[in-house]
């Protein structure tokens, strides 16, 4: 393992993406390495969800080249994991669902167990491992969402718009549970459009504008003084002061 | 219509009876059918699973053509397994033409295509919202038509019990390749359509009675499994 090269940084290199003869992600140029919280910025229909999802390669650039430094799996483990804006949980047990994940990256059957509990009690629903999944609420479904993520142990999260169906209380247990991974060192890349989780949780704003990067730059410095006027617009019209 | 209300009576005291011979043909019937869908399933629910999850040239015309085989007439399909079977047929050396074996075969054949496409049906639906979690987990195309599977048994069970009905209901298939011989391939269906032609009122009436009152006791004990599992499970 010590021998392993980093999967990070991850690298883009004038990526284009169309679908249905629209132009998402046009040209787009960005390095991502480990460290500092990413978060990705921007206006609905912007491309943020396209360039997490090329990211995570659950779709391929029309044109361009996405790669990581290292390799992308270790013996069928994946080493970079997404979490999505609408949970989608497996008919079975919230314990089930977190082993489910572990027994496609290979995990032995015992250990599978160990680490799910632990991830569960990492997002604090070990109380409800054998519930079944789908009978959690929206905020619990999420949590366990990250749980089955954490439990692979990343090296890269990417969280696609976690929190925008969530009400204050979930949202900040979403939001401290994303911190945990972080403070635990893995690299965290989180699509919003709420400027205050921007502000919590974001190192660095990369903000996205009709397909293309505008900006980016350290979050104080972009929510402060934005250099580009699409950005100066989208801080005033998200403002909730 | 007299001859009716004697009739019905005497079907009822045939059922409440047990009479043997009434109670050889159900066995009988039950065993084919229930044979034909397990089989069916067997083959049919990992099928239409596979072609949810899988992208393939042609793979639209294949379910077009499921789709259309949901209707295939069970006398075309005893028509073409009798051919095989039969004594000049390429399977002809099995022996098999006018035995419950045959029997099984042309009805898993009928139940097949209706097993394959509501399966796909059901499978591609969930599929939309399974695809990219399990690419995300990592999930090949077999482990995802696996998952999906077990997801959706719940609404399976439905898929298996139209293959029961169709199986349990139909006359042409069995009545071509069994020969409805007493006591070896009379079913239900092909008994009643027989007694009823020779005037034996009494033994169809009482077999079509108990025909539905399988089908419908099947069909709520199915409902209120997946009821419960859905309660259950969300």
């Amino acid at each position: 393992m010590g021998s392993l090269a980093s999967l990070l940084p991850l690298r883009l290199a004038n990526v284009t993406y169309d679908a249905g003869g629209k132009r998402l992600l046009d040209s787009v140029n960005l390095t991502l390495d480990r460290g500092p919280r990413t978060v990705i910025i921007g206006p609905n229909g912007a491309g943020k969800s396209v360039l997490l999802r090329l990211c995570h390669r659950l779709l391929r650039p029309t044109a361009g080249e996405v790669w990581f430094n290292g390799p992308e799996t270790v013996d069928g483990r994946r080493r970079h994991a997404m979490v999505f804006q609408r949970p989608v949980m497996l008919r079975r047990s919230a314990l089930a669902n977190v082993a489910y994940g572990l027994m496609l990256a290979g995990v032995p059957r015992r250990e599978r167990l160990r680490t799910a509990e632990e991830a569960l009690e990492r997002v604090g629903l070990r109380h409800f491992a054998a519930q079944p999944a789908r009978v959690l609420s929206g905020g619990e479904q999420q949590r366990l969402a990250l749980a089955r993520a954490w439990a692979l142990r990343p090296e890269l999260l990417l969280l696609d718009e976690p929190t925008a169906n969530l009400d204050p209380s979930a949202t900040q247990a979403i939001e401290s549970a994303i911190q945990a991974m972080h403070v635990a060192g893995t690299k965290i890349v989180l699509v919003t459009h709420n400027l205050g989780q921007a502000h919590r949780l974001g190192d660095e704003i990369v903000f996205l504008a009709g397909g293309c990067i505008v900006e980016h730059a350290p979050v104080d410095r972009f929510l402060r003084a934005p250099a580009s006027p699409e950005a100066t617009a989208f801080i005033k019209g998200e403002l909730p002061w | 219509m007299s001859d009716f209300g004697t009739a019905g009576r005497a079907a009822m005291d045939l059922v409440v009876s047990a009479d043997p011979r009434l109670m050889e043909i159900v066995v009988l019937s039950l065993q084919v059918s229930l044979s034909a869908v397990l089989i069916a399933s067997i083959v049919g629910l990992p099928l239409g699973a596979a072609l949810a999850v899988s992208r393939f040239p042609g793979r639209r015309a294949l379910i077009v053509v499921t789709n259309a085989l949901m209707g295939l007439p069970p006398v075309v399909v005893g028509l073409l397994v009798y051919l095989l079977l039969s004594r000049a047929g390429p399977l002809g050396d099995l022996g098999l033409l006018f035995t419950p074996q045959a029997m099984v075969i042309a009805q898993s054949l009928l139940v097949l295509p209706i097993i394959v496409a509501l399966t796909r049906q059901a499978a591609e639906d969930a599929w939309a919202d399974y695809h990219d979690l399990l690419r995300s987990l990592g999930a090949g195309p077999a482990r995802s038509a696996a998952t999906l599977l077990w997801d959706i048994r719940f609404s399976l069970v439905t898929t298996v019990l139209a293959g029961f009905g169709r199986a349990a209901a139909e006359v042409g298939a069995v009545m071509i390749v069994g020969g409805n011989i007493d006591g070896v391939t009379r079913v239900m269906t092909t008994a009643i359509a027989l007694e009823t032609s020779k005037g034996d009122l009494p033994l169809a009436l009482g077999l079509g009675a108990i025909l539905i009152g399988i089908v419908v006791a099947v069909n709520a004990v199915a409902f209120l499994l997946k009821d419960a599992a859905a309660r259950r499970y969300g």
